[in-house]
């Protein structure tokens, strides 16, 4: 186990960090030989990857926090413009710096502004002799705003000539990042994925005052067991813990078993996490539901989850109008005839249809289609006379909007519009009943 | 729309017409709104539970191991109110007025058609929070408020300062105006979001915000509320598992559009309170268009209230259609226009001729005594009214529990099927009685006690005899039990006897016996009682369920126009244009332009022309050969002999004329330019409509 180890900050610090980062020390000294003393100056960029919950973030925070570095820290997902993103980076330095008071508001319109406010922040404060780290989470964001923000950013120790590091944080590779015109290339880091036996330290680490350590370790090893399978994503885990802890807990608070009958305590739990895998996991019924259930003691079946409800009323014209919508994205148009015609004609037997209908239509996916070509089906298929009124027409438009279906190539409305029908074929099948 | 003066003198009571119309119209109004808010009220109750228990839980116990260690969602309600999205807008109105006075007051609506980025919705949403604050601080720094509004800026951090300073500000407000609102919310009250349409929004904007909002929500207390009109699955289409893990949804459904239709129906229209009555084809056109086309049950009120207008502007007797109370009054301030009126009616026409000939003069010359008629002949409907309806109700008792209900399920159905015709005479109705007729005893004793209840809850005095007749033919049903018991006894020795015979001849000899028996049998007592409610039934809608247009100075009450009321809500435009330009006499009235047939006059616009000619063509049309066939038809009666003499040259005025016709066709969007052939366009439209 690699002891934390830097001159420059006291045992003390490091020890606290250490068994504040389980799983993560070789990374974390990594980062701090790379950060080097307070005065030194690092390397302009660093780039750090890995995938969700892979302890990016928290890494960082607990980091910079722990050893009292000054730092600036931005979620760029919330601030979604460049002018929102650079303001608040400015804000953070007058708050964290300064003693002074709530400095009057930063108005911030372009990048040279940014670096012009920059240096005048970093003067005003007696820090000057630290690194500065600014540390932008969620970094892939960066590429939607202004071309110029991510290059200016990677290399702003050169621009801004101060002892600064940008960190970036994201779930996607560098190379996804490089813009074509080339910029400075950041150090990059990787964060690798926690394994089943990182998790279970990880999540061992925090047990309830009430039971001990052994027993809720036993408890997480059998939740790894069913749910490592679909999900490795901490945060996630960690929240089905606490919610099934207490039904595991059941037998022991009713006498029947202590804490060391792991079999007992298992055959109690496992069948309830298979179905919190089925419910709670994939949000069918959201966890407060499922607590009210488990302290009820009822069934999960008693509650139908979102996906029960995909039946959808509507009204004669418009599942009339959606078959019909459905008949012309997955028929070829050669066909129309042969179904909708009463008098079509004998159907010639040739060798080029099978030719080309081997891959099915529903593989394919749904083609466009005209307006025209909707209500020709429609008509053919209704078996009264249909009026073409505006209620027909505006019920399209509200099947649109409901996704039912989807308008294609969105140009002149008078220019012959096509659309595409989303649903699938149960939904179809469903409605025609 | 109310301009009912400039149709005639006020010798048609107009004015009284117009204070009519509206005073009954408002009484309906508020009746709907009624309604809508009692089907409403269960959810709006459901929701505010659920609302102030989402954030109650975590104030409540923040050390908590459990809390501490789960993840913290933002709760989310899914409330799936169906198609018919022109009724949303009420419910949310009542939903966001119910939050304000009962949780908090900081509820935002959002529609998705304001928020295409993140930008705008965070825009919208604070605009709209930082508007509420006002309200609630009764405008005393307002101000303050609008200078900080211009330059805020829109952030979830600003967002969040601004709820920090609110929540403050309530604190140290005056003692007594803190326990005003604590009595309502808490201190620190959620921040409600309702989604409006949440299937319009873009889904980048939606896991966006609930991603951005999840990490504040220690600091901010948010609800989501989505609005759905399909089904909930649209949550997990438009959400990846990465987001939607963020949410904790709980589901909640609104009362479906067909229940509401029903209530609405049943409060408006099966009821005496109101004069005004729908007749059977407006009633029709409006399910029609409830049923085929929208859901929607705001068109369907509109729509009512359409024909109430429509009613009183056209129909001058209409001023006789109130209270029974104001009758008397109005019928003898009738002027003498009015009574004449009143001779022109065609069912007061067909009650005439009934009557002896002295009667007749009477009632026709003299204007008193016609309007003693009137006042009883008004009376008598509107105990028609009465008893229709409770009889009506005891009907649909029995029709709604037979098997594949042949009078329809609804008592719509029903409704529309008594005012079409005599129903009586109808198959279903046949049907539906011989179904009756095999009724079982419990399902027949808790009908006629359904019955009893509703006769008994009606306020026609005439019903007295025939409830009696249902409670006695309740308590001999009663007595049947009794009966039954020994009539039991004889049937199982029957049965026992057959068991004894083994010998299988015997056997088939017995079954043949029992069968012939049973065949001939006499009916027993609970048959015959049996028919006997049934007949009963059937003599009272044979007396009650007359249809309305039967009824004299029915049209007074009954609004029966339904061709007027399809042309305002059910337009064809498409329709319409095609009428216009392929006869446009219709709409011209010149007698010039009445065609034969299908000859093109040359008299018509040059439009109709263009476009009579170019029905005749294929998908693509020629554009030389269109102006040359244009040219021979306004030539042709121009100068019938000349177009002999200038045969290939088109005149320029012709050609002008031609090319601004084409380009009208054009604008009108039944053909385009085509790029697969020079000189030619492409039709849009196939066929005549």
């Amino acid at each position: 186990m690699p002891n934390l180890e830097h001159p420059a900050y006291p045992a003390a610090d490091l020890l606290r960090l250490e068994s504040l980062v389980p799983c993560r020390e070789s990374q974390v000294s990594m980062l701090l030989s790379i950060f080097g003393e307070r005065q030194q100056f690092s390397f302009p960029s660093i780039f750090i990857y890995g995938h969700t919950s892979s302890g990016k973030t928290y890494v960082m925070q607990t980091l910079l926090t722990t050893l009292q570095l000054p730092h600036v820290f931005v979620n760029c997902m919330e601030y979604f413009t460049s002018r929102l993103l650079l303001e608040e980076i400015l804000i953070q330095l007058q708050t964290c710096s300064s003693d002074t008071e709530q400095a009057s508001p930063v108005h911030c319109d372009s990048f040279n502004d940014f670096v012009r406010l920059f240096k005048q922040a970093v003067a005003s404060r007696e820090l000057q002799d630290q690194t500065l780290y600014v540390v932008l989470d969620r970094a892939e964001q960066l590429r939607e705003m202004e071309a110029n923000i991510l290059p200016a950013f990677l290399r702003l120790q050169e621009l801004t000539d101060r002892n600064v590091t940008v960190v970036l944080l994201s779930e996607i590779v560098w190379e996804l990042f490089r813009p074509n015109v080339g910029c400075f290339e950041p150090f990059t880091m990787y964060f690798p994925d926690y394994s089943i036996g990182h998790l279970q330290k990880i999540l061992s680490q925090n047990h309830p005052p009430e039971y001990s350590a052994d027993f809720y370790a036993a408890y997480i090893n059998i939740l790894l067991g069913v749910f490592y399978m679909v999900c490795r994503d901490l945060k996630e885990l960690r929240h089905l813990a606490a919610l099934n802890f207490s039904k595991y807990c059941e037998p022991v608070v009713r006498g029947e078993a202590n804490e060391r009958d792991t079999r007992k305590l298992w055959k109690n739990i496992e069948p309830h996490l298979k179905k919190a895998m089925q419910t709670v996991y994939l949000r069918e019924i959201s966890s407060s539901q499922w607590e009210r259930l488990q302290h009820d003691g009822g069934e999960p079946g008693q509650l139908k989850g979102l996906s029960a409800h995909t039946h959808v009323e509507l009204p004669y014209y418009s599942k009339f109008l959606l078959i019909a919508a459905y008949l012309a994205s997955y028929n070829p148009v050669r066909t129309d005839k042969r179904f909708f015609l009463k008098h079509h004609g004998k159907i010639r037997k040739t060798n080029f249809l099978k030719k080309h209908e081997k891959t099915s239509n529903h593989l394919l996916g749904p083609k466009p289609f005209p307006l025209d070509r909707l209500l020709a089906i429609l008509y053919s298929i209704v078996d009264n006379r249909v009026a073409p009124t505006a209620n027909i027409f505006s019920q399209i438009t509200s099947l649109v909007t409901l996704q039912l279906l989807s308008m294609v190539g969105q140009n002149d409305q008078l220019d012959g519009p096509r659309y595409k029908c989303t649903v699938s074929l149960d939904f179809i099948r469903a409605i025609a009943r | 729309a109310h301009d009912f003066r400039s149709t005639s003198g006020d010798s048609e009571d107009t004015e009284l017409r117009f204070v009519t119309c509206q005073s009954l119209w408002n009484q309906i109004k508020s009746e709907t709104e009624q309604i809508q808010e009692d089907l409403n009220k269960q959810l709006l109750d459901n929701l505010v539970g659920f609302l102030s228990r989402s954030h109650s839980e975590f104030q409540e116990k923040t050390t908590e191991w459990t809390c501490r260690m789960k993840f913290r969602e933002i709760p989310a309600a899914a409330l799936v109110l169906g198609v018919n999205v022109t009724d949303h807008d009420l419910t949310f109105r009542g939903l966001s007025d119910v939050l304000q006075d009962n949780i908090t007051p900081y509820v935002a609506l959002l529609e998705a058609k304001d928020c295409p980025s993140i930008k705008n919705l965070i825009q919208k949403l604070m605009g709209q929070l930082m508007s509420c604050d006002v309200d609630v601080d009764s405008l005393e720094d307002e101000d303050y408020v609008q200078v900080s509004q211009n330059r805020i800026r829109c952030s979830m951090s600003s967002l969040i300062n601004w709820y920090e300073s609110v929540i403050k500000k309530t604190d140290s407000e005056t003692p007594s105006k803190k326990r005003n609102s604590a009595s309502r919310h808490w201190d620190s009250p959620p921040v409600v979001v309702i989604f409006k349409d949440m299937e319009s929004f873009t889904t980048k904007v939606l896991q966006d915000f609930i991603v951005i909002s999840s990490q504040h929500i220690h600091e901010l207390p948010l609800v989501l509320i989505f609005g759905i009109a399909t089904s909930p699955m649209i949550i997990h289409r438009l959400l990846p598992h990465s987001v939607s893990s963020l949410l904790c949804i709980e589901l909640f459904q609104s009362v479906s559009c067909k229940e509401h239709l029903s209530a609405i129906i049943d409060k408006l229209l099966l009821t005496s309170q109101f004069p005004f009555k729908l007749g059977e084809k407006v009633l029709q056109v409006l399910i029609n268009i409830f049923l085929y086309h929208d859901f929607s049950v705001q068109n369907f009120i509109k729509g009512f209230q359409l024909s109430v207008v429509e009613h009183f502007y056209s129909q001058p007797l209409s001023v006789l259609c109130c209270q029974l109370e104001d009758v008397k009054k109005r019928v003898n301030s009738l002027s003498h226009d009015q009574c004449e009126n009143i001779r022109r009616l065609p069912s007061f026409r067909r009650y005439v001729e009934k009557q002896e000939s002295g009667k007749q003069i009477d009632l026709l010359t003299n204007d008193t005594f016609l309007k003693e008629e009137t006042e009883k002949l008004l009376e008598d409907l509107h105990v028609y009214h009465e008893n229709y309806v409770s009889i009506l109700r005891c009907l649909h008792v029995f029709t709604s529990s037979l098997p594949k209900y042949p009078l329809g399920k609804q008592i719509r159905e029903l409704h529309c099927a008594c005012l079409e015709n005599r129903v009586w005479e109808t198959e279903e109705y046949e049907s539906s009685l011989q179904l009756a007729r095999m009724l079982n005893k419990t399902d027949l004793v808790t009908m006629l006690q359904q019955c009893v209840e509703i006769l008994m809850s009606s306020s026609g005095k005439e019903f007295d005899k025939t409830i009696d007749k249902l409670k006695e033919f309740l308590t001999q049903f009663q007595n049947l039990e009794a009966e039954a018991s020994q009539e039991r006894d004889v049937s199982v020795s029957s049965q026992k006897e057959l068991q004894k015979k083994t010998d299988l001849y015997h056997l088939q000899k017995t079954l043949l016996e029992l069968k012939e028996s049973r065949r001939s049998k006499k009916l027993t007592k609970f048959e015959m009682l049996r028919f006997e409610v049934v007949d009963s039934i059937d003599s009272l809608v044979r007396k009650y369920l007359v249809p309305a247009d039967t009824k004299t100075l029915h049209e007074i009450m009954y609004f029966n126009t339904a061709t007027v009321l399809r042309g305002h809500l059910n337009a064809a435009p498409r329709t319409a244009l095609h009428t216009a330009l392929n006869n446009p006499h219709w709409y011209l009235k010149n007698q010039a332009l009445k065609c034969d047939g299908g000859g093109i006059s040359n008299k018509a616009p040059d439009i109709c022309i263009v476009y009579k000619l170019h029905l005749e063509c294929g998908r693509l049309i020629n554009l030389v050969d269109w102006l040359e066939a244009f040219s021979t038809v306004v030539m042709a009666a121009e100068e019938p002999n000349a177009d002999a003499a200038s045969s290939d040259q088109v005149d320029d005025i012709i050609h002008a004329r031609f090319i601004r016709a084409v380009s009208e066709l054009e604008l009108l969007g039944f053909i385009k330019p085509s790029k697969q052939k020079t000189d030619h366009v492409a039709r849009l439209t196939w066929g005549g409509c």
